[in-house]
This record gives structure tokens, C-alpha cells and sequence, in this order.
């Protein structure tokens, strides 16, 4: 059976050109940049600075000001707890949006619990960050703001340019979690005044494992990790030299080509749009025009998300959710089963912890799969409608309402 | 083929539900969950001579809890009031081959549907 894959916010599959760029580092070229005095250590070296570059220009930024990490985890929480540490004890204050990813709130625990205060912004039912709002939450002492590019759950592009030019004007320091959109939409840090950005390797058909944050010259921030001085001393520890040559063979892919899939992704996320509007009482998430492209979220009256995930799955379509009964399946315990936070954000009813779905195209996606998907849906909706009592008694009334 | 979360006795009883339905006129329905908690069941008994001799469901919820319901009916279809009302959620995830550690509250939820359908027996049929 075919098999559909329509969840590339999850990740991405490593695109060819980055594995052969990978290789030698894997293989021939073993040695570890840091030690540079013999010919091996100097083969790494290269590879890191090339990399560098190549991440750089994706970005429009200086090759010094990009740093190496394990991925978009580490560089959000290095950007958060970073810039809290490098602020000092007069600026105690961090404003974040309300739908920021979990490596950006649950960075969040240990700067509340040492008396740093938090001011969450809220978005509005498209999943926008208001900018007056953002405007209105800055303090004397707020030492970051932080909102990302685009949300994975329901595809909203932020007002990131506009936010950062409020936060330059206060001078304060403005991060932006670019990991969903890095290599699939432009942000130019000669125009965004962003002071740190986000990306992630594998979200872009690179490597799982590494990531970068994006620091301005000038930007304090404090190490988190501590060792030696690699990545000019923002994150100690011998470099994932495979894998930042991936990520930087990546990056120079999605410099020439993001473009084009962009047109790509727009056209089948339309497709599958129309597609999926034919289904009654089908609520897309997130933002109808200002979004990622190829990206189509929703939710489902009467119908639970993970069982509608686990049919498609059956059916051959592999999508996300971020649905509370989804979610941390392999969790310790139900505790784990959280509602989403981003859904609760835009106002989807709490009465109903349906789930919302998320379908994420990629560059490799075919018309011919999205007709597939679109075949699949409604059956299982309706099936999984015709097990739900919720869907009975909503029948019954609407018989007896005429 | 079963690296996924659940068994394959799981996904079985998932895609091929048993018992989905409801009994016009049932001697016992026993409602329990809620949407808001992510998951619903309705559980319609019929009973003669103190045995149940059918059992249908409609759930709202996830793999699991659609299985626990699916499983729940063919377990107690046969019994006696009394035996029914012994079934515990264990049995009904063992039954399972097993349920994720966040999931067993769908089988509680399958436990607690029986114990509310035969109440609401118990009340229809007081004094008979």
C-alpha cells in the first residue's frame, strides 16, 4: 500500500544531496575541529565553517553570529535561560506569546522559580500574536521577548518583524523560534530585528540532532552548557561535525530551493484545503492565508483526533495531532494527557477535547497523494461519527428541532 | 507491524468494532466519561432471567477506548448480572493484551459503564 507522508513538521526526510554531504564526515574525515594542528582536525574544521556559512546565508546573518547546537530544543532553551542570565538582576521580566513551543515554556519553570516574572501574551482565534499587546507587556525590566515564526499545530505566521521593531525600540532582546519555518519561508535577519533565532536541521531535510541559534553581534547571552570553547562559547562540547555538515549542505539547498517549494506546497495545501472543507462541521485552525505553506490543520465535531490518526494511518496517510488523548502516548502516566495548550489558545471548545489534526506537506508530495488523503477522510469521519454518541444524540436533536 | 502504541488485539477491536450499536427499548444504559475528558461511552444492556443476553456501545474517543468499549461488550454478553458486575478494567486490558500506561483509563471507563448500566437496571426492574 502507498504510503502518504503528511507529517513533515514532525521532521523531515533527509534529502540525498545532504547524506552525501554528511558522508565523509562520517567515514574518511573523523577528526574533531578542535584539535586542528594535524590534517584531520583541519578536514573538520573546514566542514564546521562551511556549514556555518551556508546556515548563515540562510538567514542573511554573519557566519560569527551563528552557533552550532543539538537542535531547536537546546537553542530555544540556551536563548531563554541565556538571555535571562546574561540580563542581570535588574531586568527580571520575559514576555513570551501564548502559544510558544514547550522548549520555550517549559524553559520557563526554573527562571519563575527563581523569581523571574513571566507575561504571557495571548493570540487571538487565527493564533496571531497581537504586536500592541506584546507593546503593552514590556517593563524597565523585561530582559526578552520571545515569539516564534510559525506555530507547527496550526501553521500561523507571527508578526515577527513588526514585534521585533517594538522590542528594538525598548531595547530589549528579541528571540524568535524559527524551527518550523527555517528553509521554508524567508526571515532575514537584515530585516527582522531579531536579536536570536532558532532553526532545526531536520525540519528543513537535514539531519536530526543538530540545530543553531542565530545570535546577534552584541546579544549577551550566557552558556548553558560548560567545557571548552567551542561554538565561541555559547556551547561547550566536541561538534556534531556530521551533522552540522548536513545541516549546512541543507541550508544551501533551501537557500535556492525553498522558493520553489513554497509555490509547490502552497498548491497542494490548497488542493487539500478544498478538499477537506467539503466535510460538515470541520473547523480549520490557525490563520487561513497567513501560513505555512502545504500546511492544513482542523478539527472535527464528534470525532476524537487520535482514532481519526489512527485510521488514516491504516489508510496509509501518516499525519500529526495535537490532540490531548494523543499526545505522550508512551507518557508515564495520565497526567501526561494534557489538553493543548495552543488549541485552548485560539478558543477551540473546551468541552471538547477533540484534537485538532495536523497534515504537513513536504517538497516530495504528490497531487496524486493528496487526492488519496482526501478519499480516505470522510469515510473515517463518518464512521467514527456513527460510533460517537455525541453525534447520536446532536442527530436526534437536530431531528426533533425540524 | 505492531511497533505503534497499542497491541494488536487493540487495533483489532478498533477497526473492527463489536457490538456498535443501541438496543431500542434496553433494560439497562449506563452512560460514563465526557468529551471534555476525551472520551464518552454508552453502554445499552438487554437482560432475561437475570443474565445479559445483548450488549451494545457507542463511544467518542481514542483507539483504546474505543477497543476497552468493543472488548467490554463481548465479555459480558452471557453473563449473569451478578458476574457482570464482577468485571474489573485489569480484566478488560488484559483482554486486550495490554493498554498503554496512559491509556487505562479507558478500561476503567469500560468498567465503570457495566456497573452504571446494571444501576440502571437494578432501578427499572426494583421490586420485580
Amino acid at each position: 500500500m502507498a504510503k502518504v507522508f503528511f507529517d513533515h513538521i514532525s521532521t523531515t526526510p533527509l534529502d540525498p544531496r545532504v547524506l552525501e554531504a554528511m558522508m565523509p564526515y562520517l567515514t574518511e574525515w573523523y577528526g574533531n575541529p578542535s584539535s586542528h594542528i594535524h590534517g584531520q582536525g583541519q578536514a573538520a574544521l573546514r566542514a564546521v565553517d562551511k556549514a556555518r556559512g551556508e546556515v548563515a546565508a540562510l538567514i542573511g546573518a554573519k557566519p560569527s553570529e551563528v552557533a552550532f547546537t543539538s537542535g531547536a530544543t537546546e537553542s530555544n532553551n540556551l536563548a531563554v535561560l541565556g538571555t535571562a542570565e546574561a540580563a542581570g538582576p535588574g531586568k527580571r521580566h520575559v514576555v513570551v506569546s501564548e502559544v510558544e513551543h514547550f522548549s520555550v515554556m517549559n524553559a520557563l519553570i526554573p527562571l519563575r522559580n527563581a523569581g523571574v516574572e513571566v507575561t504571557v501574551v495571548p493570540v487571538d482565534r487565527d493564533g496571531v500574536v497581537d504586536p500592541a499587546a506584546v507593546r503593552k507587556a514590556l517593563r524597565p525590566d523585561t530582559a526578552l521577548v520571545s515569539v516564534m515564526h510559525a506555530n507547527s499545530e496550526i501553521g500561523t505566521i507571527e508578526p515577527v518583524e513588526e514585534i521585533g521593531r517594538i522590542a528594538r525600540d525598548a531595547g530589549v532582546t528579541f528571540h524568535v523560534d524559527a524551527a518550523a519555518s527555517a528553509g521554508h519561508i524567508p526571515l532575514d535577519v537584515r530585516g527582522v530585528p531579531a536579536d536570536l533565532v532558532t532553526l532545526s536541521a531536520h525540519n528543513f531535510y537535514g539531519p536530526k540532532g543538530v540545530g543553531a541559534l542565530y545570535v546577534r553581534e552584541g546579544t549577551k547571552v550566557a552558556p548553558r552548557t560548560f567545557g571548552g570553547f567551542q561554538e565561541m562559547g555559547y556551547r561547550a562540547g566536541t561538534e556534531n561535525v556530521a551533522g552540522i555538515a548536513g545541516m549546512g549542505a541543507a541550508a544551501a539547498i533551501a537557500t535556492i530551493e525553498s522558493g520553489a517549494w513554497a509555490v509547490h506546497l502552497a498548491h497542494l495545501g490548497k488542493m487539500l484545503w478544498d478538499g477537506i472543507a467539503k466535510i460538515p462541521m470541520l473547523h480549520f485552525t490557525g490563520h487561513p492565508a497567513v501560513r505555512l505553506p502545504g500546511h492544513v490543520s482542523f478539527w472535527v465535531e464528534h470525532v476524537e483526533g487520535e482514532s481519526l490518526l489512527l485510521f488514516l494511518d491504516v489508510k496509509g496517510v501518516m499525519a500529526a495531532s495535537g490532540s490531548a488523548c494523543s499526545s505522550n502516548l508512551r507518557g508515564h502516566d495520565e497526567e501526561d494527557l494534557v489538553a493543548s495548550p495552543v488549541l485552548r489558545a485560539i478558543g477551540v471548545p473546551s468541552d471538547i477535547c477533540t484534537g485538532s489534526i495536523t497534515f504537513s506537506l513536504g517538497k516530495g508530495n504528490t497531487e496524486d497523494e493528496v487526492r488519496l488523503a482526501l478519499d480516505a477522510l470522510p469515510p473515517i469521519v463518518e464512521r467514527l461519527r456513527a460510533m460517537s454518541p455525541t453525534y447520536l444524540d446532536y442527530q436526534k436533536q437536530t431531528a426533533q428541532g425540524g | 507491524m505492531t511497533a505503534g502504541p497499542y497491541s494488536a488485539k487493540v487495533m483489532d477491536h478498533f477497526m473492527n468494532p463489536r457490538n456498535v450499536g443501541e438496543i431500542e427499548g434496553a433494560d439497562g444504559v449506563g452512560e460514563v466519561g465526557n468529551p471534555a475528558c476525551g472520551d464518552m461511552m454508552r453502554l445499552y444492556l438487554k437482560v432475561e432471567d437475570g443474565r445479559v443476553v445483548d450488549a451494545k456501545f457507542r463511544t467518542f474517543g481514542c483507539g483504546a477506548a474505543i477497543a476497552s468499549s468493543s472488548m467490554l461488550t463481548e465479555m459480558i454478553k452471557g453473563k449473569t448480572v451478578e458476574e457482570a458486575r464482577e468485571i474489573t478494567n485489569h480484566a478488560v486490558a488484559e483482554a486486550l493484551d495490554g493498554l498503554p500506561a496512559v491509556k487505562i483509563h479507558c478500561s476503567v471507563m469500560a468498567e465503570q459503564a457495566v456497573k452504571s448500566a446494571l444501576d440502571d437496571y437494578a432501578k427499572k426492574h426494583a421490586g420485580q
